[in-house]
């Protein structure tokens, strides 16, 4: 389901999806007495101040230690804690990976990780901390879920999501204010693809608030009679085999596009879950085997090619190309 | 003597906690033996400490694994794991005659312990340094709580080398943590040789002490003494408490003791025969006097 308004960028609101983790932990914490937040020296950014200021007993400032506080959140977890790891995604599962995948996903720990500052839109801060590995390195994790939303609404149910699932989840959040698209009160099932749009030519599936430029890419692509079907694909595993398969049985071409290298993200598991299944002709937009660099959000993704006339571009060749 | 019948600290005559001691080292060669792998010297040298918590110290049941009052120890040097399964299995968490199938298929007794398959087993561990950070989770978690429970978190030394422990042990100061309990198998090996030459850690003590722990430390194969220190380090109400035990690896076996070569070796079947006989000639020892 998408707003009214949601292509006309001047109307439209942006607010960062930090800010849904945020606000979605206050909730939870009044809820459920078990929810506790730990952070990494980055209490403000990840936005985890406004649970501190309303239950200090539950907030845990471990300092800059990732490795140690994804152990420290296992332990919690093993005496009926709903620890949620917060810091960002270069570190938090970057740093502390093994620590996921020993202490949390083996054990099958109740922690919950959220990434935060991921992608290259994190901007002037450069290619150290622009993760764009964390979802090829946590959706090889056995046990763990993996979900990348695409807006501040969606970031909030699926933080609300994850704290109802017991056993670890990975959720990636931004930096950046990005269009808020997605309807507040919208479904939200984890595991479940949305599909956004409708179309018969093409497949368009994102995740993230990159989705907007996909959206904007469909509605202008269909001025030139191009129909793009675009898919919401927030959970990355498990993945949405269905929703997937179905779109490529009814257009033919699939098109990925994340904030991630192309290696190992959501491309790649597109790619894995309809070359089984349904192969199709699939191109992926993503970052190059490269890393990223220091720039406003908006020059990175022209640069790196991840903006909406890129999109555009790949769509009407890959259309020229499958008509020859 | 019927070990493995015996539930609780106080069904057990502390005079028989070498006996016990004994007959977990007669396990862990058995098992060692029959697995074809696994690590000799660290089981060995544990198992006086092991046999101390389960049938001295600590507030647990058998068979009420999950029990949520019972005390938490945390295996942070998973690989020893040969001892913690002969002493869980002792202490009648599950059948001693499991213990042979130890690292084979389908086997509960994992070459790394792994809590979701075992009773008993509070973590899952291997890879060195995790298990003291899930052990300050508990610690802060029960603390949450008001739960009265102690923590334990037995580790290593060589696994000191990992930064994640000394990032662990800030936190623990940090928050005071007077229910958490570390053990430090002080047996100055590793795999490639003797600690001090690998990557010094002297002076451990104060390293501890600049980190804002109390410090112990413990003749590791003096049953009463380990038994003291352990009660001890409950009354100690500002800080952690870390107890370096000092330990021979190999313990009880002449051949294997303060060989490093022993730490990730298994004895052939000669050498079980050999082992098994000198741990036979001890019992005797233990029994007569």
């Amino acid at each position: 389901m998408l707003v009214r308004n949601v292509y006309n960028e001047k109307t439209i609101k942006k607010i960062p999806t930090r800010n849904g983790y945020g606000d979605a932990l206050v909730e939870l914490g009044k809820r459920n007495k078990d929810i506790v937040v730990l952070t990494g020296d980055l209490t403000d950014s990840t936005r985890v101040n406004l649970f501190a200021e309303k239950f200090p007993d539950r907030f845990f400032e471990i300092g800059v230690a990732e490795q140690n506080m994804m152990g420290v959140a296992a332990g919690m977890a093993l005496i009926g804690k709903v620890p949620f790891v917060s810091s960002y995604a270069v570190f938090n599962p970057g740093r502390n990976w093994d620590q996921l995948r020993v202490s949390v996903c083996y054990s099958q720990a109740n922690v919950k990780i959220i990434g935060a500052h991921a992608g290259l839109s994190v901007g002037p801060d450069g290619a150290t901390h622009q993760a764009l590995e964390d979802i090829a390195i946590t959706r090889c994790l056995p046990n763990l879920i993996v979900i990348v939303p695409c807006d501040v609404h969606e970031t909030q149910k699926a933080i609300i999501a994850a704290a109802k699932i017991t056993g670890p989840v990975y959720i990636r959040i931004a930096r950046e204010a990005t269009p808020v698209f997605t309807p507040e009160n919208s479904p939200f099932k984890i595991g479940k693809a949305d599909v956004l749009r409708k179309g018969h030519h093409i497949t368009l599936v994102g995740c993230g608030p990159l989705l907007y430029e996909a959206l904007q890419a469909a509605n202008s692509l269909s001025k030139e009679g191009i129909e793009v079907e675009v898919i919401n694909c927030h959970t990355i595993k498990p993945i949405d085999k269905k929703t997937l398969i179905d779109s490529a049985k009814k257009t033919e071409a699939v098109i990925t596009i994340e904030e991630h290298q192309v290696h190992g993200g959501l491309g790649s598991a597109v790619a894995e879950v309809l070359s089984e299944h349904y192969p199709v002709p699939i191109k992926m937009i993503g970052v190059e085997d490269s890393f990223g660099e220091s720039g406003d959000p908006e020059e990175l993704l022209i640069k790196y090619g991840l903006h909406r006339s890129k999109i555009m571009e790949t769509a009407r060749k890959m259309l020229k190309s499958l008509m020859k | 003597m019927v070990v493995k019948k015996t539930k609780t600290k106080k069904k057990i005559d502390q005079d028989m906690l070498p006996v016990i001691a004994n007959e977990i080292r007669r396990d862990i060669i058995n098992m060692l033996f029959t697995a074809g792998s696994g690590h000799s010297g660290g089981s060995l040298g544990m198992a006086d400490i092991f046999t101390s918590l389960y049938f001295a110290v600590l507030n647990h049941d058998p068979k009420k694994p999950n029990w949520d009052d019972r005390d938490r120890v945390f295996l942070s040097n998973g690989h020893i794991c040969p001892v913690q399964y002969a002493t869980l299995a002792h202490a009648g968490y599950f059948p001693t005659s499991e213990l042979k199938t130890l690292r084979q298929l389908g086997s509960r007794l994992q070459g790394h312990p792994h809590h979701l398959d075992l009773p008993g087993v509070e973590n899952s561990s291997g890879p060195l340094g995790q298990g003291i950070s899930q052990a300050v989770g508990a610690a802060l978690a029960l603390r949450l709580d008001h739960k009265k429970n102690y923590v334990y978190c037995l580790m290593s030394d060589g696994e000191l080398n990992e930064g994640q422990i000394w990032e662990a042990y800030m936190l623990a100061a940090k928050h005071k943590l007077n229910n958490l309990t570390a053990i430090i198998d002080r047996n100055n090996i590793q795999i490639d040789g003797y600690t001090e030459n690998v990557m010094p850690l002297e002076p451990l003590a104060d390293k501890f002490k600049a980190f804002g722990w109390h410090v112990l430390e413990v003749n590791g194969h003096n049953i009463p003494e380990i038994v003291n220190t352990l009660e001890e380090s409950k009354v100690v109400y500002e800080k952690p408490v870390v107890i370096i035990a000092h330990t021979i690896p190999g313990k009880g076996i002449s051949f294997m003791e303060n060989k490093f070569e022993w730490h990730g070796k298994t004895p052939n079947k000669n050498e079980r025969d050999l082992a098994i006989k000198e741990l036979m000639n001890e019992r005797r020892h233990y029994v007569s006097s």
